[in-house]
């Protein structure tokens, strides 16, 4: 056992990361299906992802690097605090840079660098039962997954195009795990749908529903639709006014009191990555270490 | 002639008291069935019990598959039973808000059952949602409503069209008309009697109100005290009613 000044390594005792382990294995072993765990009570309040840091520190090492983005930011309170915790209860090194980390938690969005093998991506979830609006019962939900009763998600597609004229459900976007289980991919753009489909090992964790669930690399993931309204993996029709990206997912910012605005990565470190090999944008100044 | 439904000794019970006890009949293809009795005397009892969504202490329910002939639903895995609940059984609740998803557009609630067994062409289902919407009498311009913005007879009509949008081929009634106004039911009880000779579907009406078993059953069932006292057609039981308890039944109809 790790000692670190007053805490175990990375906080949680041995037996709890042994338990949120056991989870985790599960959760891999049965990709998208939700297992239930002994959620404990973390130092910071439900919703601020406490079920991604007890999946985080599950999976910490001492010789791990820990990055942890916040809608995509690196410098965002969630994310600046999350990082300080494992900093100062588990003594890992921490970085910003996408392809330095070998642990990322994230919450709202997947890195844009593409992950590789040896990398894991925790997802804080809010609600993991994809059916959660439509079904109140718990009962039932576990019902209509055991059985693989999907057609309630549908129903929602549905009410949406009904509504909208389009699918609108934007993010939170339903998914459906190697052919079996539906699964709520946490609250990512579904620009970022597609990307599930990757190399590096996914993990979702949610703290105040109790349940870990996870997919292994390469799983299929496939974004639910209909034959005449396929799925659209949208986003904001611009370019990053820093960078210049066209293919990243872009956060809308209002500049002045006249709605003056300006689209920029949400990927801060793939908007300053960039900017570094020397991409600048409209409103893009070159890249100085201080600037970014 | 095989019969859709075969019930043979049914019993329910909630711990020593009687839900419904020594049930027994064959329902055929094109029949419809009446169910009635006083306040509980076990007519609701016995529909969730052949319905499935009671699990009878004794018995066997005989249903007609599609794939295998008859067979138990008592005993048939949990799946099988919930895939002939929304394929070839269908269940209208005595309030609609039971047998409604009140928080999705009409068109959604129609929709459920088809995208439930697998229909993913979202003009097709809303064609096939506003074709049944229209064929219970409600508007096609009503189709993205939702159900709460609807009246009490359209939520029931509503129930009816979800249920039967995919053509199932036994339907279970638990009071349609309850709570409906006598103009209103008269409308509903005439829609669903051309529903139910157009389709050809069996139905059993479990009901307190003797008219409309009149109306819409050719068979009838007498419940008291969680047993059948009478059975045969409804004419000659409610004409000439045999049992004690349905002389009282029959004679305590108000007439207008």
């Amino acid at each position: 056992m790790t000692q670190n000044g007053q805490y175990n390594f990375a906080y949680l005792d041995e037996q709890t990361k042994r338990m949120i382990r056991r989870a985790i294995l599960k959760g891999l072993a049965v990709p998208g299906y939700q297992v239930p765990f002994a959620s404990r009570e973390m130092p910071m309040p439900y919703g601020w992802g406490t079920g991604g840091v007890q999946v985080s520190a599950a999976c910490l090492t001492a010789d791990d690097t820990f990055k942890v983005i916040d809608q995509g930011a690196d410098d965002t309170t969630n994310a600046v605090s999350i990082r300080k915790f494992f900093e100062r209860t588990a003594d890992v090194a921490v970085t910003e840079r996408t392809s330095d980390a070998s642990v990322i938690q994230t919450r709202h969005r997947i890195p844009e660098e593409p992950l590789s093998e040896d990398q894991i991506l925790v997802y804080q979830v809010p609600i993991p039962e994809p059916l959660r609006f439509l079904e109140p019962r718990e009962t039932e939900t576990r019902k209509m997954h055991a059985l693989e009763e999907y057609g309630l998600m549908h129903v929602k597609l549905y009410e949406d195009i009904a509504r909208h004229g389009n699918i609108a459900t934007s993010y939170a976007y339903p998914v459906k795990v190697e052919g079996r289980y539906v699964m709520d991919p946490s609250p990512i753009p579904k620009f970022d749908n597609p990307k599930m489909e990757m190399a590096a090992i996914q993990l979702f964790g949610a703290g105040r529903e109790q349940r870990i669930y996870a997919l292994p690399p390469y799983t299929q993931v496939v974004s639910l639709d209909f034959e005449d309204h396929p799925f659209d993996p949208s986003k904001a029709d611009h370019l990053c006014a820093l960078c210049g990206a066209e293919h990243t997912y872009l956060d809308e910012v209002i500049v002045d009191d006249d709605g003056t605005r300006m689209y920029v990565c949400s990927d801060t470190d793939y908007c300053a990555t960039r900017r570094a090999e020397g991409h600048t944008g409209t409103m893009g100044t070159p890249f100085t270490e201080d600037a970014a | 002639m095989t019969p859709l439904l075969q019930v043979k000794d049914i019993a329910k019970f909630y711990g020593n008291r009687i839900g419904c006890t020594d049930v027994s009949f064959d329902l055929y293809p094109g029949e419809v069935m009446g169910i009635v009795g006083e306040s509980g005397s076990g007519k609701s009892t016995l529909l969730n019990c052949l319905a499935g969504h009671l699990a009878p202490d004794a018995g066997q329910v005989f249903f007609d598959t599609r794939e295998a002939g008859l067979k138990d639903t008592v005993t048939m895995s949990e799946p099988e039973r919930r895939m002939l609940g929304r394929t070839d059984w269908a269940f209208v609740h005595q309030h609609a808000r039971d047998g409604l998803r009140m928080g999705v557009s009409a068109g959604g609630n129609v929709g459920e059952r088809l995208m439930a067994v697998g229909a993913r062409h979202y003009g097709d289902i809303r064609a096939q949602a506003v074709d049944w919407l229209d064929r219970v009498e409600i508007s096609e311009d009503r189709v993205d409503d939702r159900p709460s913005a609807f009246s009490g007879g359209m939520q029931q009509r509503l129930q009816i069209a979800r249920n039967l949008v995919t053509g199932p081929r036994l339907v279970f009634m638990d009071e349609p008309t309850g709570g409906l106004d006598v103009s209103v039911q008269a409308r509903l009880l005439d829609l669903l009697r051309g529903l139910v000779r157009q389709m050809g579907l069996s139905a059993i009406i479990v009901t307190h109100d003797l008219a409309v078993v009149r109306l819409l059953a050719d068979r009838l069932m007498v419940m008291k005290d969680g047993n059948v006292v009478e059975t045969g057609l409804t004419d000659q039981v409610l004409d000439d009613p045999q049992h004690g308890y349905t002389q009282l039944l029959v004679s305590s109809v108000l007439q207008v």
